[in-house]
């Protein structure tokens, strides 16, 4: 599990106290500044760049409160892997074609890799390591394995958080349903009759 | 990868943001849904000084229908377009298309504000908005004014908005009694960009279409309308003009080689889809085409 925290520095979970990336930060935004036309826009700039450098964040993950110092390009993935320790949500593309990296937040499947952990202040995240009540696995977690919803295993935390919004929403009536629905989770190794069959079932078991 | 380096700033209100462009001198940018602009960051075809994010503006949310117009604010995501009555009943055009926007996850976040302002030629909406023949309503340093959807999406990725404006809201004329709407696109899979798409709507009269208005996305660099088809579409529908009719989208698009398809083989969907669209408006068995 991760620890609680609080306050921790930007970057000092993966980082070590002076990294290479804030020093790359550091000179890129030097070199902004002096790209932008006439002093007011300098000393504008200057004071949003305050403003924004230690950008707070509290986030509920899981059912855990926690409350950080980011940086703002931080994506809710890599808060979520570099700074938590919650590896399950995966980096398959970082730039919203693979499902890998769904989450639910505030309730709603979104890819994390394309939401800054800034815009999210005060958010409730639930991730695939908060699915399954201590060792008791979600009726969808247990319907993957009963179908072999999953071969190497890299899309299944995605599936399976994607295949909870899609019943959420009303959205696994039926595998034609499912399969439309399920359309941004893409399974490399092609365990796509597994996962329909898998959000099916456990679409009844919710439901019933 | 990573994004280079970038300041993030809420704005409280639409001045506020327009404040935060101005003196962000081009090296600011809005961040609405983030699901073009944070791609572009992530893979660093981009990189900007300051993200100003507009999300927590309300004033930019909902639909409302005023007389017959419908008004959407530019900070309305596509999930509550999917899922919106007044969308259903007004603007069926815009629900059907809103379906092929993307998957789930990201039609949770995408706004449409953002869809437009990004023009991607690929993209759906624009389309919808020539077909319906939208109004853009833009605030910038200067105050509000309104774009016709025609004099907005000028090339690739490119509009008629200034680097300091922002797009606030999207005004459609609701549909019309007697009007009816087609839409239908190529792609390889459920919710990717389109390799060729068809938006149009008109009004069928026995075996003609009024007002008919054909609009294709992912053919050239914009979504483009197709005068001299439409026009050839104006006369009592046989199997002679709908020839002619396709015959002449050679004049109208000017289909691009890529990797998703030929030049030829775009022409060739482009005529499949009008002989679909046709065939549908008059309520017509789909003929061969
Ligand atoms: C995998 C994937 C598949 C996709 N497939 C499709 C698809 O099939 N069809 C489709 O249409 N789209 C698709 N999209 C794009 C999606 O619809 C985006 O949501 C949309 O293009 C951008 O909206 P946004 O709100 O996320 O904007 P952002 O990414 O936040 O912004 C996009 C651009 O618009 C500017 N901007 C944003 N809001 C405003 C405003 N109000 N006024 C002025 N400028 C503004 C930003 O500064 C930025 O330059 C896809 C995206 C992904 C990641
Ligand atoms: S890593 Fe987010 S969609 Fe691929
Ligand atoms: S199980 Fe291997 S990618 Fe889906």
């Amino acid at each position: 599990m991760p620890e609680e925290t609080s306050h921790i520095p930007p970057a000092a979970a993966a980082f070590p106290p002076v990294s290479r990336r804030e020093v790359l930060q550091a000179t890129a935004g030097a070199v902004a500044l002096a790209a932008l036309p006439g002093g007011a826009a300098d000393s504008a700039a200057a004071a949003e760049a305050g403003a924004a450098a230690g950008h707070s964040l509290r986030i509920t993950v899981n059912g855990h409160a926690h409350e950080l110092a980011i940086d703002p390009r931080q994506s809710i993935l890599d808060v979520l892997r570099e700074r938590l320790n919650l590896t399950g949500t995966k980096k398959g593309c970082n730039q919203g074609a693979c499902g890998a990296c769904t989450i639910l937040l505030n309730g709603q499947r979104v890819n994390a890799c394309l939401t800054l952990a800034a815009m999210h202040d005060g958010a409730e995240i639930t991730t695939i390591e908060g699915v399954a009540q201590g060792e008791a696995l979600h009726p969808l977690q247990a319907a993957f394995i009963e179908h072999d919803g999953f071969q190497c295993g890299y899309c299944t935390g995605g599936q399976i958080m994607s295949g909870l919004g899609c019943i959420a929403e009303g959205h696994a009536g039926s595998p034609a349903e499912i399969k439309a629905w399920m359309s941004g989770n893409i399974c490399r190794c092609g365990a796509y009759p597994g996962i329909v069959a898998a959000i099916a079932q456990a679409n009844k078991a919710v439901r019933s | 990868m990573k994004a280079a380096a970038f300041n993030y700033a809420r704005a409280a209100s639409v001045d506020e943001a327009v404040q935060m462009l101005v003196r962000g001198g081009g090296g600011a940018k809005l961040l609405a849904g983030g699901q073009s602009l944070l791609p572009a960051l992530n893979l660093r075809l981009m990189s900007l000084d300051l993200l100003v994010d507009i999300t927590g503006i309300a004033a930019l949310r909902g639909i409302r229908v005023e007389g017959g117009t419908l008004k959407i604010g530019a900070m309305t995501r596509h999930a509550d377009l999917l899922t919106s009555p007044e969308i259903a009943a007004h603007a069926p055009l815009l629900a059907k298309a809103i379906a092929h926007v993307a998957h789930p996850a990201i039609r949770n976040r995408g706004t449409i504000g953002g869809n437009l302002a990004h023009a991607d030629p690929a993209s759906e909406l624009p389309a919808c908005m020539l077909a319906l023949g939208a109004t853009l309503v833009i605030q910038g340093p200067s105050g509000q004014r309104r774009v016709q959807a025609a004099d907005f999406f000028l090339g690739l990725y490119q509009t008629a908005l200034a680097p300091d404006e922002i797009l606030i809201a999207i005004e459609l004329p609701a549909l019309a009694s007697g009007e009816r709407a087609f839409f239908h696109e190529y792609a390889r899979r459920m919710g990717d960009y389109a390799i060729v798409g068809l938006a149009a709507q008109g009004k069928p009269a026995g075996d003609r279409i009024d007002a008919l208005r054909l609009v294709y996305f992912g053919v050239g660099e914009r979504a483009g309308s197709c005068p001299a088809a439409a026009r050839i579409l104006q006369q009592r529908h046989s199997p002679a003009i709908l020839a002619e009719a396709q015959a002449a989208l050679a004049a109208d698009l000017q289909p691009q080689n890529d990797h998703q398809a030929s030049a030829a083989m775009r022409l060739h969907l482009a005529r499949t889809l009008l002989a679909r669209c046709v065939n549908e408006l008059l309520g017509r068995a789909e003929a061969s085409a």
